[in-house]
């Protein structure tokens, strides 16, 4: 029994699917609920810096003014460009040129090392001038009340995006690494399909979250 | 096979039963996901089994809820008098925080979903197993990871903030251990999403041939509903316990007062997804009732579009309604006007479910099974958590009551009353399913009795103490509410050791009880009509293919029935 | 409007406690209607047609849809929620609209006291003193956590936020004294932070006024102490037997050496009495959190003095 199973199930269908249509369907419905749930854990935090923001908006105006937007722009153009390699990896997989997709994996993990050193720099350069999240904040150049509020913000914003592009670096490592020793190819990429989804994500995070702290002065 | 099938118009419930292939010494079915899924310990951990996951959970689960009624008794012996009767107002405190926070985050939620849901959805929906098994061990194992933040909290410095964790009293007021607690119900939040992704896209795509939306078990509607409300309004209990725990430990200032921020925007987070998660937590427990009041009346239910389109309705309406567990922290008159509106529309819903199922009992072939007892307890006392509802939402009697014994025994009727009583009846009615055996049903009514007099006497006090004043959270207490307290806590006692008793009766009828065959109560759901209990590893050897709904009763020929406790199956002879 | 406890209810005795209990009892009845509806229809069916010993398994006859019956069971009870609705908050704008004419006491919560003071300079604590059947405007707020103040027999309850003052109003109609209690969970004695609404007539109202000024006159210091010792809540934290609670206990304290938070000591004289209950955090006996709040402006010199004198007093008993 085991083996006439064997035969019409292809190694990458796991036993409880009953064809590889419904596992792919279910892997990106799944996908598309966990980026919901991302959205709304996100969304807590828009949400907390719409209100602060309408409270105090000279805080957001001024404090805003100390974040360098070159390097926020930088960074938006770096994600962007990690989303279209994303992208034309997966497109490569479906026409089943897995070298191009490996070398387009590569590109991506690269672009987020990328940002990541970027966001690196205006870290370290915010802890050296203390310009840090409540209690912490030392930075005397801002002239309003309380301008750590927008720094909490600041800080919980991009530390939350910075832990999801870490942890899509680790799981496009992990499909670098698969898709080389050629686990996918044209009749199976769910795994590939499906983080891709989650790197959109990340990217459109991003999106909101530089004109929200960079640009608003 | 024939039996296999749905499909004669003329079967018995009786003989619509799935036949093992053989029997164990004990006349068990064979194989069994108990048996033949590997006997090691860590065969268990490892398991991708949602069957055995389901009991994974229900060990821990019911561990926790052992612990958190523990807590309860503790609060309710120190209320037996005003002033210090066994413990003063710190420890009274911390009982009154980890008994919330027990209950709530590491019992409640998790019941009926993770436990019940995770055995039943997908053999109710002809799967073999939930869309992601490995995602599911893993919820039980972050479960695991959070229980253990919420017992470091525990034993070290037990936090004593409520479970509701307001600012600034948690961010700065205690000196207790609050960030373990937070982020143990932050972790546990995700192993909740987890369950309620899982069960999204199973029944959205594992459904058996046949099995059309409108031909769900109802369960399956309300555990679908559950899982939406998990899913949507989670994420934002996560982000705003993380942000209590930046402010405990790094001072972010959101919601300090002295840095700028404002407490009462956490009450707004916060009850954003908490209001949302009674639910979570209700939600389940009325998918139950429909399966046990149509399956012990031997009746179609009444108005299926109705209860599956309420459960719907009540988890989108819950999301806009948070605001009413704030009617007295200064909102805009205009936003307690909405709030109060909304909140009197969710209650719509609630009595469309209330009123189909008093209907279903209408001209029903009605047997008093354990099952039914509890379901009839469900009826009676849901209804009164119900209808006090109203007088929360309305809302200057709501001045007067909130922070008062009136909401404890409000909330107490609604989850207590409800949710427990349909998660007992749910554990007596698969207890058969998952084990095989059946429990003693003169030990199982006693504790009934038990429960549900202990119950009423316990909470229906605290409605009066409520409507005559009585804080909540409160140690001491003036001399005039002392008998109502006194009469309270004797109560509890009852209850509890009832609550003993059921556990030592089901315990002891999945060990030793008698062997009942696969559909031991004539149910026409999946799980009864083709799976033998306890079921195989795989669920069901083929597919089962569905013609009929649910509660098809009316379709079939007249049949002889057993009164009350239905007798042991005729099984048939063990193919040797 | 009745003034003494009923079975739900405790004395009615604001002007706008009698439409919250009409309206309270209006929801009880309409929920002793359905709940008889309910569990009365229930256990008819339940009674009627139970599966009898050898019953022939009479097949579900039953009927599985009346559009009608659920049409009328969402109309009739949404009508009746509205109606709830509509009530509940006429009544709860009566609570909020504050009459112009109100007389205002600026009310404070602390952990776990409450402060009162009145507009002609007059302050008490854990005791409100108001004439009968004048508005009143309490203006609240709180030092530290939120606290909410809820007086049950008139029906009022308003959180207390550290952040912002929050408004509260009451007219009383009958004199007499009232329970007062904190309703928003505050920490360790939030069940102690209770205390009382004395309602006077307006003549006696103006007596207390007169003698509030005049307090302690013509007793002696340490005996006045005692009193202040029991009014201004000192007796939450401070025992006098040698139990410590949240604060050291005022035996045998005066005139000895106590130790200090960072080790050094120093001896609890008049001054460091002094300072104590103006500055509480400035010198922290050790073992002890600093949850003493300030009591700068809700004593007057000569409360302190007598204050000093009681403890003095106790002190000597000590030995």
């Amino acid at each position: 029994m085991a083996d006439a199973e064997a035969a019409e199930h292809p190694k990458y269908l796991q036993h409880h699917f009953s064809d590889a249509a419904q596992q792919r369907e279910s892997s990106k419905l799944g996908m598309w609920i966990f980026l919901v749930t991302e959205v709304l854990f996100f969304g807590g935090l828009f949400t907390g810096y719409a209100i602060y923001h309408s409270w105090y908006p000279e805080i957001f105006h001024a404090a805003s003014r100390v974040l360098d937007w070159r390097l926020g722009m930088v960074n938006t153009f770096i994600l962007i460009t990690s989303s279209l390699t994303f992208a034309l990896a997966i497109r490569m997989l479906q026409v089943d040129r897995v070298k191009a997709a490996v070398w387009n994996l590569a590109a991506t993990f690269a672009l987020a090392g990328g940002f990541m050193v970027i966001k690196y720099i205006e870290y370290s350069h915010k802890f050296h001038v203390g310009q840090l999240p409540g209690k912490f904040y030392s930075y005397g150049g801002i002239d309003v009340a309380n301008p750590h509020v927008f720094f909490s913000f600041y800080f919980m914003m991009t530390g939350l995006h910075g832990l999801h592009v870490l942890v899509g670096m680790g799981v496009i490592l992990w499909l670098l690494i698969r898709t080389a020793r050629g686990r996918f190819g044209a009749s199976y990429h769910n795994p590939v399909e499906v983080a891709g989804l989650y790197w959109h994500l990340v990217d459109l995070v991003w999106i909101f979250l530089f004109p929200l702290l960079y640009l608003i002065a | 096979m024939s039996e296999q099938t749905r499909s004669a118009a003329a079967e018995l419930p009786r003989s619509a039963v799935a036949v093992p292939e053989r029997t164990d010494e004990n006349g068990l079915p064979r194989p069994n996901f108990l048996r033949d899924g590997g006997g090691t310990l860590w065969s268990w951990l490892t398991t991708l089994d949602h069957k055995r996951i389901g009991i994974l959970y229900m060990i821990m689960v019911m561990l926790f809820f052992f612990v958190g009624g523990l807590f309860a008794l503790l609060v309710r012996l120190e209320l037996f008098a005003p002033g210090e009767q066994f413990f003063g107002p710190d420890t009274y405190n911390r009982l009154f925080t980890l008994h919330g926070a027990v209950m709530i985050f590491l019992f409640i939620i998790p019941s009926i979903p993770a436990i019940l849901g995770n055995f039943v959805l997908p053999l109710q929906i002809g799967a073999k197993d939930v869309a992601f098994p490995r995602l599911n061990l893993a919820s039980w194992y972050i479960y695991m990871i959070g229980a253990i933040f919420a017992l470091y909290s525990l034993v070290t410095n037990a936090a004593d903030t409520g479970w509701t964790f307001y600012t600034p009293y948690s961010s700065s007021g205690s000196d207790t251990a609050v960030i373990s607690i937070t982020l143990g119900a932050f972790i546990l939040g995700f192993s909740s999403i987890f369950t309620g992704l899982n069960f999204i896209v199973t029944v959205h795509k594992m459904r058996a041939p046949g099995m059309t939306w409108f031909k769900l078990p109802l369960m399956v509607w309300a555990l679908y509903a559950t899982a939406i409300i998990q899913v949507l309004a989670t994420p934002v209990l996560g982000i705003t316990l993380l942000l209590l725990v930046l402010e405990r430990a790094f001072g972010v200032g959101i919601f300090d007062p002295a840095m700028g921020g404002d407490p009462v925007l956490f009450q707004h987070f916060f009850w954003f997804y908490s209001h949302p998660a009674v639910y979570i937590m209700i939600l389940p427990g009325m998918g139950i009732i429909s399966e046990l009041i149509t399956t012990f009346s031997h009746r179609n239910i009444f108005g299926y579009k109705f209860i599956a389109f309420s459960s719907l309705a009540i988890a989108l309406v819950s999301f806009l309604v948070w605001g009413h567990h704030m009617f007295t922290s200064g909102q805009s008159e205009f936003a307690v006007m909405l709030f109060s509106f909304l909140t009197f529309m969710v209650a719509i819903p609630s009595a469309i479910k209330v009123f189909n199922w008093t209907t279903t009992l209408y001209k029903g072939s009605i047997s008093f099974s354990v099952p039914m007892l509890y379901a009839l307890s469900f009826l009676f006392m849901f209804t009164i958590g119900g209808l006090t509802g109203l007088f929360l939402g309305a809302l200057s009697v709501d001045v007067h009551v909130h922070d008062t014994y009136f909401v404890v025994a409000h909330f107490h009727y609604v989850m207590v009353g409800g949710t427990v009583m349909a998660f007992i009846g749910g554990l007596h009615y698969w207890w058969p399913k998952m084990f095989g055996r059946m429990y003693n049903r003169t030990s199982a009514v006693a504790a009934w009795a038990l429960v549900f007099v202990g119950f009423n006497m316990t909470f229906f006090a605290q409605f009066i103490l409520g409507t005559q004043g009585m804080p909540r959270r409160y140690w001491t207490y003036p001399e005039q509410f002392q008998s109502l307290h006194g009469f309270s806590s004797s109560g509890s006692l009852v209850m509890g050791l009832g609550f003993l008793i059921m556990g030592v009766t089901l315990l002891a009828g999945a060990l030793r009880g008698r062997v009942v065959g696969s559909n031991p109560w004539g149910s026409l759901t999946l799980e009864w009509t083709h799976a033998t209990s306890p079921p195989e590893p795989h669920n069901y050897p083929n597919t089962p293919v569905v013609e009929n709904g649910p509660y098809d009763f009316d379709k079939l020929v007249p049949r002889v029935d057993a009164p009350g406790e239905p007798g042991p199956e005729p099984e048939p002879a063990p193919a040797k | 409007m009745d003034t003494t406890a009923t079975f739900w209810m405790p004395p009615s005795a604001s002007t706008t406690a009698g439409d919250v209990d009409s309206l309270f009892y209006f929801l009880l009845w309409v929920s002793v209607f359905f709940f008889a509806l309910i569990v009365g229809l229930s256990i008819l069916f339940i009674t009627k047609w139970r599966r009898r010993k050898g019953d022939t398994g009479r097949l579900d006859t039953g009927p599985t849809k009346n559009t009608l019956l659920e049409v009328a069971w969402i109309v009739i009870p949404t009508i009746i929620v509205v109606i709830i609705f509509v009530w509940g908050f006429r009544g709860y704008m009566n609570l909020s609209v504050i009459p112009a004419n109100a007389m205002e006491v600026k009310v404070t919560g602390q952990q776990w006291f409450w402060s009162f003071q009145y507009p002609e300079g007059a302050s008490t604590v854990n005791e409100l003193v108001v004439p009968v059947d004048t508005p009143v405007k309490l203006t609240l707020s709180s030092q530290d956590v939120i606290h909410a103040f809820y007086v049950p027999s008139f029906r009022i309850k308003r959180d207390v936020l550290p952040n912002r003052y929050q408004f509260a109003w009451f007219e009383a109609t009958h004199t007499g004294e009232y329970d007062l209690f904190c309703a928003e969970y505050c920490g360790s004695k939030h069940s102690q932070m209770t205390g009382t609404v004395r309602v006077l007539s307006g003549a006696d109202y103006k007596a207390w006024l007169e003698g509030a000024a005049l307090a302690g006159e013509g007793m002696a210091p340490a005996e006045y102490g005692g009193r202040l010792y029991e009014s201004k809540a000192c007796v939450t934290c401070h025992s006098l037997d040698g139990t410590p609670g949240n604060g050291p206990s005022f035996l045998g304290v005066f005139g000895h050496e106590v130790t200090l938070e960072d080790g050094s000591t120093v001896i609890a004289d008049e001054n460091y009495i002094r300072e104590s209950i103006l500055n509480p955090k400035a010198k922290l006996v050790a073992g002890y959190q600093a949850v003493m709040p300030t009591y700068q402006g809700l004593l007057s010199d000569g409360e302190i003095d007598a204050l000093v004198a009681f403890i003095k007093s106790v002190g000597g008993e000590g030995e």
